[in-house]
């Protein structure tokens, strides 16, 4: 996708929850407020829940991209100046 | 002068093995004790029994080793700190609760809202045999709905409202129950599939769904010598008049059709379930 221009990138395939979330909540705080982040993660129990986590957190996601390799890369712009 | 036991365990004083004692069951709603009353139970624990109490398997508090003689002062005691006996035997049981909405992202419904309502209408009203309520937020089921004779279990039905979705393809991802499809951007949500668990209208970016929370109500569930998983009559009740009526229902044809000592399950079971599930329907269509 050309829409998007990805600041960061982080990878949360090799951590499981609740790490999995904190891992890209801790890449999110590294950004500023606007700048988009990918997060790449696994099918399953990872882009079942991290979505909404992110949400809740207030930041606003753009897209999820399947892989089609059993991975999926959440597009999100960072909210808040934490 | 015996003593009536059956009107003491009506006060909720639990007879122990150990000769005039008693384990007294508070009445406490939708598992929530303030702060006054928590001061004011240990206490009593302290004062009248043992410096202890046990928390029940449903969301009770017992003060074990009350003493017989002091039964109206315990009573005038708890009474300074909100506290009241609760209730065992044959009637309308502690109505116990989740967190819910209130509280807990996951809540579709507010559990203790509700379980004070449900108190408030049928606490201690007495019947052919023990009845229980339990409410459950949501699909995750921590309140364990389906074991209760009365199980409340909350919802969101959900309806895609194409104007605010982005495209993004979360909610097809948070749905467990594969009830979402996306075809060239167009979300459709298969009926049969949505187990109303809301996971896709709490997950989405935008909130592009249009939302109704709800109810999932099961009947004659029991989990002690016999084990039995409640069972829906409606598949969803959108509001809580119409929750109510299926209540009260529940309640009458128990009251009506039950021998004493009978669980709801095998009164269903002995009237017929169609008969049953036909004075839940007359009362959710009234």
């Amino acid at each position: 996708m050309s829409d998007f221009n990805i600041d960061e990138r982080v990878d949360i395939t090799d951590v499981v929850c609740p790490t999995t979330f904190v891992k890209a909540k801790v890449a999110l705080e590294e950004l500023d407020e606007g700048q988009i982040l990918s997060i790449k993660m696994n099918d399953g129990e990872p882009v079942q829940n991290v979505p909404r986590s992110i949400k809740e957190e207030g930041h606003q996601i753009l897209k999820l991209l399947n892989n089609e390799d059993g991975t999926y890369e959440l597009i999100v712009r960072k909210v808040g100046d934490d | 002068m015996a003593v009536n036991y059956s009107l003491l365990k009506k006060g909720g004083f639990m007879r122990q093995k150990q000769k005039n004692n008693f384990s007294l069951r508070l009445r406490v709603v939708g598992g929530n004790v303030t702060a006054k009353q928590l001061a004011k139970i240990a206490e009593v624990s302290e004062r009248f029994g043992d410096g202890y109490v046990h928390l029940t398997s449903r969301q009770s508090v017992e003060i074990p080793f009350i003493k017989l003689d002091d039964i109206e002062n315990v009573k005038a005691a708890l009474a300074e700190g909100d506290v009241e006996p609760g209730v065992c035997g044959p009637r309308v049981r502690t109505i116990t609760a989740c967190q819910g909405e209130a509280i807990c992202p996951s809540g579709c419904i507010d559990t203790y809202a509700l379980a004070k309502e449900l108190d408030e209408r049928y606490f201690a009203r007495e019947l052919p045999h023990k009845f229980k309520f339990g409410i459950t937020g949501c699909q995750n089921n921590c309140l364990k709905a389906e074991e209760n004779d009365v199980g409340i279990k909350g919802g969101i039905k959900v309806t895609w409202r194409e104007s605010d979705c982005i495209g993004c393809g979360v909610c097809e991802k948070a749905c467990r129950q594969g009830a979402i499809t996306i075809t060239d951007g167009k979300v459709a949500v298969d009926n049969g599939k949505c187990n109303y668990c809301g996971r896709c209208c709490k997950a989405c970016p935008t909130d592009a769904w249009d939302t109704v929370h709800g109810y999932i109500v099961s009947f004659g569930g029991l989990f002690g010598n016999q084990i039995n998983k409640g069972e829906a009559v409606i598949p969803f009740i959108e509001d809580k008049e119409k929750l109510f009526k299926v209540c009260d229902a529940a309640i009458t044809f128990f009251d009506d059709n039950a021998k004493p000592s009978e669980r709801f399950k095998f009164t269903i079971d002995r009237v017929g379930k169609e008969i049953f599930e036909k004075a839940i329907l007359e009362a959710y269509n009234e």
